[in-house]
């Protein structure tokens, strides 16, 4: 596994299913991610993203959490399947 | 011989996630007293209730929903700030049962709190439409609590919780890794020793969340660095792990987790939450709003005002002349107003909002929005409070405690109170789209809200923004419960019945007295410095003032007021008038509210500028209508 399989949330199409890996930044961000189950291992799934620069929709352990695009390009994500570069 | 009995807790408080339906419990233990939606966040302070069991009078208290007892928004710091006080004998500890996983971390947080503690598992209906089965005596025995399963939207299984209250008992806290507990005892050993919270102020200046005191720094910083530099993360990160490794290994031995059923809730936002088609979707479902609100309204109307005009005229034949029966009249056309102009409307538009509120839309409206919102400065959370306002502007300032920065607080406040609450709501209706027609009132709606944008982005320029960004649960759609609905509606309305209605009545005399004593016209006439550049007749000065008390005010005291009634007015007569109502001071009730969140400076700042914001659209609209 390499590390240019890695994608932040805001780049993987709605449907994609992967785990998160890590989340750039302080550690409040990422507290705040994991108390809606958004921490490394979670396996996710990009359900939609939101009009004008709007929220990215995901599904983690069956709960549906919007996110921020700005905070979503912090969430870095393992995508499902080999042909995740594409 | 009688059984000695155990004792009973005195003051009982619901602790648990958001939207893990507390309120709606609350409501069915208590009677109807919190408003309860499907949505995170509903609940922003601590409400309280009686109730008898038996020989005991418990006070129940509803605190703000909480994922956690470290930090969080202002509502959620209200919860932990009641727990500490240490006023609460037991904790009812309500979790949804469909998220037990996560559920659990806060269960593992009260355990350190060691308050004494019953498990409700709410939700067990949405439990198993989600296939999660969980073994009830096994959580019990590992927690070594009681564990109760109830559906608080149905009201099963609320008598078994409030029995298991006397059998509340501290939370059993299965060990996390030995580092961290090392950690956490260093730490509270260094506590004084009459800290009745040991382990929980041990787990938050852990956490970094609290400012050591000088005595302790030395060992806090010690602690925390070495469980740092244990485990490559930050103390905090470090300590939610633990909590979270051990709540999956609760989990995984009491529940059984099956497949999923997928219905119409899990594919709804394939369309409602598109980014193509869930756009029109939302401005359908705000017209569709609206709308029905007005046909339901005037059909109402229809149906209550030739009896009451009738039965008005035979009182007045009967009170004949002078001040005194210019009193009784005044206050009853005030009431009759109420009756035929206010309730038609506001009840269908309360019970629409209940609706719209309990499915769980108002977060997708966020959703869609964030976007947007985002273009002033603001985020999709602060969307939650304008749709509220669109009820009542009090709420909708509250609201905002379930934003994390205070920036975004006075933002979303400042605006909120600007988004037409039902009131002026009542205006539009009952004079724009009555006399000038339904685009009117649209246009109104949405200059309305593109002021707002406008007002939105110019303030951001003022205070720059450092928004932490959106997260929002989403929670599943639910079928409203219409004891739910109608309770909510009639907690709404008894504000209207009790506060408003009297108003109504007291103002219509005091002003049909005025005109009996010939003094309206000197009072007008000291409005006319209000009524002259905007072309208002000077008979509209004190409505327009007592509208401060409640904006539906103006419109019933204008058409009290006019020797035609309002129908006397020009059109551009009509729009002037209510953009101004719609723009100018926020009520009395909303004032305070914002006194109370913001401060009274900002308050004032609020005012003012609505006032001004008011007079120079109302301006605007007046030049654009002769033009």
């Amino acid at each position: 596994m390499s590390f240019d399989l890695l994608r932040p949330l805001t780049d993987l199409p709605p449907g994609t299913e992967g785990v998160l890996v890590g989340v750039h930044g302080g550690p409040g961000a990422s507290l705040r991610l994991r108390r809606l189950g958004l921490r490394p291992g979670a396996r996710v799934r990009t359900l939609a993203l939101g009009p004008w620069g709007g929220p990215v929709l995901v599904e983690v352990d069956g709960c549906r959490v919007a996110l921020g695009r700005g905070l979503a390009r912090r969430v870095l994500v393992r995508p499902n399947g080999a042909d995740a570069g594409t | 011989m009688p059984e000695p009995e155990p004792p009973f807790p005195r003051r009982v408080a619901l602790v648990g996630q958001p939207n893990s339906g507390k309120s709606t419990l609350f409501n069915g233990v208590v009677g109807y007293r919190a408003v309860a939606s499907n949505f995170p966040g509903t609940t922003v302070e601590a409400l309280r209730g009686q109730i008898r069991l038996g020989p005991h009078r418990v006070e129940v208290v509803d605190l703000p929903g909480t994922y956690s007892l470290l930090g969080g928004d202002p509502a959620e710091r209200v919860a932990r700030e009641f727990l500490l006080a240490g006023a609460v004998d037991a904790v009812v500890h309500v979790a949804d049962a469909s998220r037990l996983e996560r559920s659990l971390e806060l269960t593992l947080e009260l355990a350190e709190l060691g308050l004494p503690a019953v498990l409700c598992l709410n939700m067990a209906d949405e439990a198993e439409h989600r296939g999660i089965r969980i073994n009830r005596e096994k959580l019990s025995a590992i927690l070594r609590v009681p564990v109760v399963a109830t559906v608080a939207s149905r009201g099963q299984g609320l008598e078994e919780l409030l029995a298991s209250l006397p059998q509340a008992r501290p939370i059993h806290r299965p060990p996390y890794p030995s580092d961290v507990e090392r950690a956490l005892a260093a730490v509270g050993q260094a506590l004084p020793r009459e800290e009745p919270f040991r382990t929980h102020r041990a787990a938050q200046l852990l956490a970094g969340e609290e400012e050591p005191p000088p005595e302790l720094r030395p060992v806090v910083k010690e602690v925390r660095g070495k469980l740092g530099a244990c485990r490559g993360e930050d103390p905090a990160l470090a300590l939610a792990d633990a909590r979270h490794a051990a709540a999956a290994r609760v989990f995984e031995a009491v529940a059984m987790v099956g497949s999923a059923r997928v219905g119409w809730r899990e594919r709804a936002d394939d369309l409602l939450m598109h980014p193509v088609v869930g756009f029109p979707l939302l401005l359908l479902v705000l017209f569709g709003l609206f709308g029905s609100v007005y046909w339901a309204g005037s059909a109402l109307e229809g149906l209550l005002a030739p009896g009451l005009d009738a039965l008005s005229e035979g009182i007045s034949r009967a009170l004949g002349a002078g001040p005194l029966a210019a009193l009784l009249r005044g206050a009853w056309d005030g009431l009759v107003a109420g009756l035929v102009l206010v309730l038609p409307y506001l009840v269908p538009f309360l019970l629409l909002l209940a609706f719209l509120e309990d499915v769980g839309y108002l977060p997708r409206a966020g959703f869609l929005l964030d976007g947007l919102m985002h273009k002033v400065g603001l985020h999709g959370k602060s969307v939650i409070p304008f749709l509220l306002g669109y009820g009542c502007s009090v709420p909708a300032v509250l609201t905002t405690r379930i934003l994390d920065e205070e920036r975004d607080r006075i933002l979303t406040a400042a605006l909120a109170v600007m988004v037409p609450c039902a009131g002026r709501t009542i205006v539009i209706l009952g004079l724009v789209v009555r006399y000038v027609g339904p685009w009117a009132a649209l246009l109104l709606y949405l200059g309305n809200l593109l002021v707002i944008a406008l007002v939105g982005w110019a303030l951001t320029r003022l205070l720059p923004s450092e928004s932490p960004g959106l997260i929002l649960e989403i929670p599943p759609y639910r079928l409203p419960r219409g004891r739910n609905l109608l309770g909510k509606t009639w907690l709404r309305l008894k504000g209207f019945a009790l506060l408003a209605w009297p108003l109504l009545a007291v103002s219509s005399a005091f002003l049909a007295l005025l005109e009996a004593l010939g003094w309206a016209e000197g009072l007008n006439a000291g409005f006319r410095f209000l009524t002259w550049p905007l072309g208002l007749p000077a008979e509209a000065g004190v409505p327009l003032v007592l509208g401060v008390l409640r904006k539906e005010l103006s419109l019933v005291m204008l058409g009290e007021a006019l020797p035609g009634g309002v129908a006397a007015l020009s059109v551009g007569q009509m729009l002037v008038f209510t953009v101004f109502v719609l723009f100018y001071v926020p009520c009395l009730a909303t004032v305070g509210a914002l006194g109370r969140e913001l401060g009274w400076k900002r308050t004032g700042l609020v005012v003012l500028g609505t006032t001004a914001l008011g007079l120079l659209l109302a301006l605007l609209v007046r030049g654009l209508v002769r033009g």
